[in-house]
């Protein structure tokens, strides 16, 4: 028969003889202690979006598909604009918020009717229109990125410059990433069925290029820094001017800035 | 101690351990935490490697210039002179070495893209010219009027009048 005083020592000792070799493992695993180290390096790539310059042309679009091999015909896109009109508000009548997509601004915005997916098109008359603008999107490259924390194989995974990236042979395709990014960039490959995403054009970045969508864009709209370099031209106006990022209450800190954002932003 | 003990116990032993050896089989040996540490870098780090060697197409209008200078002179004061030229003429690929790679856009879809109408005065779709697709010459195209590398001249290679009968 045991008593108290016993089985509490016994409990402690148990304890903490399960939590010594676990903490020595943690100790003495040299790639962890080279990971915290070294996890600054000399490259953090951040995004710049200037809401006030982009026209809708899609030319991003484009050439994001085809560079990175993405589905022209299927709904799937890496990056895509998404267009806001916001109503003035009538007597008895609230100012709304129309937002569209169609075909994630493959093609370009190019009427003036709003894809209002099953409600058809919406026709709003030009007297009626408080504001109107257009807003890229990508992925977020977010320095949490909840959708790598949620991967149960190790297959997504951030690299060192902050790019988060998917290993396609040794994705599972169980789809926690895509429900998981509160930005919805990511979605299925359409025939390797793995998870897809915004690379931010790594292929590029690496070889001294910028991205296929910031070389596409005729208006300077979309631009790509490295944060860690103060005299970078990207990093300077992320500094020094009013820049918003999207869906900060997440906590992911996301690395796309937005300059000219509006509160209608989704 | 007796035997019906020792038995399960070998057999666990024998499943542990086969699954050992098949994880170091199937898992690849650059497996594990890389730089971004446990929560972000646990990874295969060839796998970045793989991305890296991802193809580019898109070669920019630098490349374009070095033997295209007379195209470069053509578009460079031009208020187009921003449009990269691979919007229009299509993706590098691995020119001049394999030149079917470039086929030049002339369609409406490809100007339009900007310059269809959009009542947006605050945007800067605004100031850009704008037209409407479905009312402005809808048989022709645009190249047949104007010049796509200065759209302030006409373009040279069409008459007018082809375009309004």
């Amino acid at each position: 028969m045991m008593n108290r005083r016993e089985f509490c020592k016994n409990a402690m000792i148990m304890a903490g003889g399960i939590m010594i070799p676990l903490t020595a493992l943690e100790v003495f695993n040299p790639s962890r202690l080279h990971a915290e180290k070294d996890g600054k390096g000399k490259v953090r790539w951040v995004f710049l979006v200037d809401l006030h310059k982009c026209v809708g042309c899609g030319f991003c679009v484009k050439a994001c598909k085809i560079e990175n091999d993405v589905d022209w015909d299927a709904n799937v896109t890496r990056t895509w604009v998404e267009r806001y009109v916001v109503t003035k508000g009538m007597p008895g009548e609230e100012p709304k918020t129309y937002i569209d997509s169609p075909k994630g601004c493959r093609d370009g915005f190019i009427t003036q009717k709003i894809d209002q997916a099953s409600m058809g098109l919406k026709d709003i008359k030009p007297e009626q229109i408080s504001k109107a603008f257009f807003v890229p999107k990508l992925c977020n490259h977010c320095e949490n990125p909840p959708c790598v924390q949620v991967c149960p194989v190790g297959a997504t995974y951030q690299t060192q410059e902050g790019v988060v990236l998917v290993d396609r042979t040794w994705c599972i395709g169980c789809g926690y990433c895509v429900m998981g990014c509160p930005y919805g960039v990511r979605y299925f490959h359409p025939e390797l069925h793995v998870a897809e995403k915004c690379t931010l054009c790594y292929h590029r970045l690496c070889r001294g290029m910028k991205t296929a969508c910031v070389d596409a864009c005729p208006f300077g709209a979309r631009r790509v820094g490295n944060i860690r370099d103060p005299e970078d031209p990207v990093t300077k106006i992320i500094t020094t001017e009013q820049v918003n990022v999207l869906k900060e209450e997440f906590g992911t800190k996301p690395q796309v800035f937005y300059l000219g954002y509006s509160m209608e932003v989704k | 101690m007796k035997n019906h003990v020792w038995r399960p116990l070998v057999i666990v032993l024998a499943i542990v351990g086969g699954i050992l050896i098949v994880r170091t089989l199937l898992v690849p040996k650059d497996f594990g935490i890389q730089e971004r540490g446990y929560m972000y870098g646990w990874h295969r780090k060839s796998n970045e490697a793989e991305w890296k060697k991802y193809p580019v197409k898109y070669k920019t209008a630098v490349i374009c210039r070095e033997c295209h200078k007379d195209q470069y002179d053509d578009i460079k004061d031009s208020p187009h002179h921003s449009i990269s030229c691979e919007n229009c003429h299509g993706p590098n690929y691995d020119h001049p070495q394999n030149p079917l790679g470039l086929k030049i856009d002339r369609s409406r879809g490809l100007c339009i893209r900007c310059h269809a109408y959009l009542p947006y005065k605050d945007s800067a779709r605004a100031n850009i010219p704008g037209i409407d697709p479905e009312k402005h010459y809808p048989q022709a195209e645009c190249v047949m009027c104007h010049y796509p590398h200065d759209p302030r001249r006409s373009n040279p290679k069409y008459q007018k009048s082809e375009v309004k009968s």
